[in-house]
């Protein structure tokens, strides 16, 4: 991240509680022009709030929310420069597709001809062009986040806030949105907040991901450093499927799990230190169980149609998963081997600060 | 034979139903229309209807009976929508709500003596007017009096629906409305009224029908100042014993409310429009 780049969005040690109940704790996060960010996190982690408190519906406990170096606590939600595209639409029922579009440019006073003629653009955006005449009953869900969409870009917001706005829809609906929000937010350049509690979503289409739990930011980084090097269990488990092995680190670029002990890629840690080491599915590889590193011993399969899902077990018992594309057999004994870089070691109760400290630490040298 | 059994069970259970309506809703309407084609002297007349466009009386009673029931709509509205507004912000809405309900369970006749002891010349109302230095006033029997009493007795059938429709109204349509630049007044203006305007037209309905025909108060609050179809009904079976002219001005009254209600209740707005283009 640039220093000399003015984040339009920060949020600032934003704290948020209902009573006892804290909702979001210390929260820091800026958002840069231009890019596509994701608070990714299970329901109830707290990613909504921190979209309402950008969008004006809730105010902080404490904390600054700043808009271009300027802190806009004490805005109404009316005066900030977001729009936001609402989990449920929120589109209204008494006016048709076209009019729904254009409310807030009506409220704006811009003239009639500019109203129609953008809120022709903005539906032929989301490809509603026909449409302008509907009224919201008359169309599909999917239809209706898309006019959702066009409502909110009409307005030309500098920060477009999106509220699970995929939830709603079947699995192939969600996927072509997928792929049209990110091209809309490319071709467009605005700044998309997006949240979701859907890893795959998060993953193929953010810039940077936040992970969040419980009120706390745990992670952010773009969607490779994130699912190559979750900070913990919680991000390793939440963000695809991973292997979670207990362990010990012997020596910088040495760990030892399962009685074995294995070259890998990371440093900085004491030595003996207990840690917990990932592998991804698909990093281990099958072979003949005299050739594997770890010989671990089929329990059951599910062919998932791009691939096998194996689930084995090692002489401690610790679970495997093993994504293949060819089939093993129950029962049987197999081999895995894996490079060294895709052991993932991650130290306990370490900190997103911690981590990247001890990160640059080692990869400088 | 067993559907046939069923068959015949549903219809039983619609029985008592059937025999109430008829009874009490259909075989009064038909006597009422029957009666209003016959004089005072028992014969078949066309004269009960002619009497009541062409005199001048009736029809200024009629114009007074809609004028009087729209003033107190428009009262009953003007003061319920802000309270139901303010009630479904309010923690325990069901509790005020049961508060604004409850005068409701008192018969009227006992409503209207309570006020005429409030209106009354040495009642709290002028106490109060004397107490700010006030000189005391005639109350009671003024037009203003009657209005008064009407609006507070219909308050609770006009909050109720404007209550329901606004409490069912989704609140990300207020967030969506300010997030679009929306001011208060403009989401309310542009989003919120508009949304719960089917809670307004029934408590419009609820509240204006029943007041074209008030005929109790007219004469215990209105002190016979405010003359409605309803007095004259009133007057027509109880005093002039014109059976036919009172059940002439009832079906006139019942015709009136066919019309509001079609009127007020119309279809929802423009649901077929986007399929007819």
């Amino acid at each position: 991240m640039a220093a000399n780049i003015q984040p339009i969005v920060r949020l600032k040690n934003v704290c948020k509680s209902y009573g006892d109940h804290q909702i979001l704790k210390n929260i820091n996060l800026e958002l840069e022009a231009g890019k596509f960010y994701t608070l990714l996190g299970p329901s109830g982690c707290g990613k909504t709030t921190i979209l309402r408190t950008i969008a004006g519906f809730t105010d902080v406990t404490a904390g600054d929310v700043e808009f271009d170096g300027q802190v806009v606590n004490d805005l109404p939600a009316n005066q900030r420069q977001v729009n936001t595209v609402f989990q449920d639409y929120a589109l209204f029922p008494h006016l048709n597709v076209a009019e729904n579009v254009a409310f807030g440019l009506k409220l704006n006073k811009v003239p009639k001809a500019e109203i129609d003629k953008r809120v022709a653009e903005a539906l032929a955006m989301v490809q509603l062009a026909d449409f302008g005449d509907r009224e919201i009953s008359e169309i599909s869900g999917g239809q209706q986040q898309r006019v959702a969409i066009a409502r909110a870009l009409v307005m030309r917001p500098k920060v477009l806030l999106l509220d699970e706005p995929l939830s709603a829809l079947d699995a192939k609906l969600r996927k072509d949105m997928q792929y049209e929000l990110r091209e809309l937010q490319q071709s467009l350049g605005i700044t998309f907040l997006f949240v979701t509690h859907d890893q795959e979503e998060a993953l193929a289409m953010s810039d940077e991901i936040f992970v969040m739990r419980e009120g706390e930011i745990l992670q952010g980084g773009s969607p490779v450093d994130i699912y190559d090097e979750p900070i913990n269990h919680f991000v390793a488990n939440f963000i695809g499927e991973s292997n979670i092995i207990p362990g010990k680190m012997i020596q910088d670029f040495e760990v030892e799990f399962v009685g074995k002990s294995f070259e890998c890629a990371d440093a900085g840690m004491r030595p003996n230190e207990a840690i917990e080491v990932v592998l991804r599915p698909e990093d281990l590889d099958i072979v003949a169980a005299a050739q594997g590193k770890l010989v671990v011993t089929v329990d059951s399969q599910l062919f998932r149609g791009n691939y096998f899902e194996i689930v084995a077990y090692d002489t401690d018992g610790n679970e495997w998963l093993v994504h293949s594309t060819n089939p093993a057999d129950e029962g049987e004994p197999i081999g895995l081997t894996f490079d060294p870089q895709d052991i993932h070691v991650m130290r306990l109760n370490e900190t997103e600060a911690a981590f990247d400290a001890r990160l640059e630490k080692y990869e400088d040298d | 034979m067993q559907r046939k059994q069923r068959l015949s069970r549903q219809t039983a259970y619609f029985i008592p139903y059937v025999l109430w309506i008829g009874l009490f809703v259909i075989a009064p309407v038909i006597l009422l229309v029957y009666q209003s084609f016959f004089d005072i002297n028992g014969h078949f007349t066309l004269g009960n209807y002619q009497t009541y466009f062409s005199s001048n009386t009736y029809l200024m009673m009629t114009l007074n009976s809609v004028w009087y029931a729209f003033l107190i709509t428009l009262a009953t509205l003007v003061i319920s929508y802000p309270t139901a507004y303010v009630l479904n912000a309010t923690k325990h809405p069901q509790l005020w709500l049961l508060l604004i309900i409850m005068p409701t369970w008192i018969n009227l006749l006992l409503k209207a003596y309570a006020f005429i002891g409030i209106f009354s010349q040495a009642g709290i109302a002028n106490q109060f007017l004397q107490f700010i230095g006030l000189a005391p006033q005639q109350i009671l029997f003024t037009k203003f009096s009657f209005i008064f009493v009407a609006a507070y007795i219909q308050i609770p059938f006009m909050v109720l629906p404007i209550y329901n429709s606004i409490s069912e109204l989704n609140p990300s349509y207020v967030n969506a409305s300010k997030d679009l630049g929306a001011t208060s007044w403009q989401t309310f203006s542009k989003v919120i009224f508009p949304l719960t305007l089917p809670g307004v037209k029934a408590g419009v309905q609820a509240v204006f029908i029943p007041s074209l025909s008030l005929f109790m108060l007219t004469r215990l609050i209105g002190g016979n100042k405010v003359i409605t179809l309803g007095t004259a009904i009133e007057e027509h079976f109880l005093t002039t014993m014109n059976w036919g002219m009172g059940s002439t001005i009832g079906v006139i009254l019942i015709i009136a409310m066919v019309i509001i209600m079609s009127l007020t209740g119309g279809s929802k707005r423009r649901t077929k429009r986007g399929l007819t283009k």
